[in-house]
């Protein structure tokens, strides 16, 4: 069992995400950063899409009942486990009465904003529609369907003995396939069906130019500012399906980008869709900061989604390689 | 057919199928047809119709979409239109005033006063032609374009559930409490959706609203 100290704005259980569920309007939630909890649970031995604490305000704190072992994924922010430093992207051992606290400040040795508390056999709320994540807009999933308040009790699954020796991690992806433009952060970008009824301008300025995250921006949308993208004509269309990574322009010519938890359909025009490949990064950006969208072909998009897929696969090599050394470091005893 | 649909990308996620013409039943009676039968490929995780269109998500995108591309096209052009017996629940509306916050905007562009809006909104029986949006929320067809009004130019951060909204040439009832780019111009009450229930949504696409006025205000 997990209490929760703090009073958490925002923070939410999230697995992988709920899917087969669009057709009766239910979107697929899930972790912003899915890489960040993927990994956190290959490290923990736990299924890839066990549920975590995502985090998106600070500080956070929180009061282990049980002994455990926990990793912090996603953001450098500064947590200690009682006065004592812990190391993000590290597996750590946590002991029965033993209180976590997460908060900001310092130099960050990477830019990122949100943190996923992973633990070993996962948050073990009910299953919802086939998923843990919560699911904010039909208040369901997750606990209670809401986001975290002071006095919640996390139930915590059984953990496997399939984790990552305690002490060792991986270098997070934010370092290791880094993505910058001139300084900015690069998002990746297919283009979508109404690119071409936007003007040759827009579509121009909308490569060139930078994106602020405006603090209209959350798990359903990221409300974007910058230059004005116009239609060469008004246009309405009929309500379709959407997936997280559309960028639609409303009317007033200001970009969204749809998140996780974003409708499962919409009817504004669309520019182009950030690639699956990127939306972890794009998940970890902070409010008030600027991206640069690149175009990308589909066989580039493809290629980029097989690049985390690869990623994936070594944190889990490199935990069972870990597990290997350590066995083997036992007998010699 | 006379001409085939357009598809798009959206993303490395999904592709997106769009009937060409007028938003007709027939032709959402083939959109469901299709969806009943692709929704069994191997490639594809969910099928989900939206308003005479269908959106594909992929288990994993192709190295090359143009294979999966042209058995779509195929299928469409075989593809019958189902008919759905469904069934009809009425909605009681209360039409302008506090309930409807946008019912001045709707006045503005169609000419038409609040009574002639909430007459000419509550005459058709609107079949259910898809879910989406959000939990229970369904997208009726067959709304009289006199009263059709452009989507907001940006999103109102939430309208409550019950919402009774237009935006373009659709017509809507939102389930819960939310954002919407939709102009209001009424409200209802009615669960939609129970996540304990099997299937969780009150309606299903082929069953129909029938609005019915309780009061018109202003």
């Amino acid at each position: 069992m997990i209490e929760v100290l703090s009073s958490t704005a925002l923070a939410t259980v999230q697995d992988l995400g709920r899917f087969g569920a669009l057709g009766w309007g239910v979107s697929h939630s899930g972790a912003m950063d899915r890489l960040a909890l993927a990994a956190g649970n290959i490290l923990l031995g736990n299924d890839d899409n066990s549920a975590a604490v995502e985090i998106p305000i600070f500080p956070f704190r929180v009061r282990f009942h049980h002994a455990c072992n926990i990793v912090l994924t996603g953001a450098d922010h500064q947590a200690r486990l009682d006065d004592q430093p812990l190391q993000p992207w590290l597996v750590a051992p946590v002991r029965a009465g033993q209180v976590l606290t997460v908060e900001r400040g310092g130099p960050s040795r990477w830019q990122a904003s949100r943190v996923y508390l992973c633990v070993a056999g996962g948050i073990d709320v009910p299953l919802a529609l086939g998923s843990r994540s919560t699911q904010l807009r039909g208040q369901f999933g997750g606990y209670q369907g809401r986001t975290l308040q002071q006095g919640d009790h996390l139930p915590v699954g059984v953990a496997s003995d399939l984790h990552c020796p305690a002490g060792m991690g991986v270098v997070p992806p934010a370092l290791s396939m880094p993505l910058m433009v001139e300084g900015t952060q690069a998002i990746r970008v297919l283009r979508a069906a109404e690119y071409e009824a936007f003007t040759d301008h827009s579509c121009a300025e909308f490569w060139a130019k930078n994106w602020k995250i405006t603090s209209q921006s959350d798990r359903y949308g990221y409300r974007l500012a910058g230059p004005m993208i116009e239609p060469k004509l008004p246009l309405e269309l009929r309500s379709h399906g959407i997936v997280p990574g559309v960028i639609q322009v409303p009317h007033g010519g200001q970009p969204i980008i749809q998140m996780r938890d974003a409708q499962p359909s919409g009817g504004y025009p669309k520019i182009g869709t950030v690639i699956d490949a990127d939306l972890w990064r794009l998940g970890q950006v902070q409010i008030g900061s600027s991206v640069r969208f690149v175009e990308v072909s589909w066989p580039e998009a493809v290629k980029a989604l097989q690049d985390v897929t690869d990623w994936l696969e070594e944190v889990r090599r490199m935990v069972a390689l870990g597990r290997t050394v350590q066995k083997g470091a036992g007998h010699d005893q | 057919m006379a001409h085939d649909p357009v598809i798009s990308m959206l993303g490395t996620t999904a592709l997106l199928l769009e009937a060409h013409g007028e938003t007709s039943l027939e032709t959402q009676q083939t959109i469901w047809s299709l969806s009943a039968q692709v929704c069994n490929w191997p490639e594809v995780l969910e099928a989900v119709p939206g308003m005479n269109n269908l959106m594909l998500c992929f288990r994993k995108p192709p190295l090359d979409p143009q294979p999966l591309i042209a058995r779509l096209l195929d299928a469409w052009r075989a593809a019958k239109p189902m008919a759905v017996e469904g069934r009809t629940i009425e909605l009681p509306v209360v039409y302008g005033g506090e309930a409807g916050p946008h019912m001045a905007d709707v006045m503005a562009h169609t000419g038409l006063d609040a009574h002639e809006i909430a007459e000419i909104h509550s005459a058709p029986l609107y079949p259910v032609y898809a879910l989406g949006s959000h939990p229970g929320y369904c997208y009726l067809g067959g709304m009289d374009h006199r009263i059709a009004t452009p989507r907001r130019k940006t999103p109102v951060l939430k309208i409550p559930g019950g919402a009774v909204s237009i935006g373009g040439f659709q017509t809507g009832v939102s389930a819960s409490d939310g954002p919407s780019g939709w102009n209001t111009i009424g409200s209802t009450s009615m669960s939609f959706f129970d996540v304990t229930k099997q299937p969780p949504t009150l309606l299903q696409p082929g069953d129909s609203i029938r609005f019915r006025i309780e009061r018109v205000v202003g």
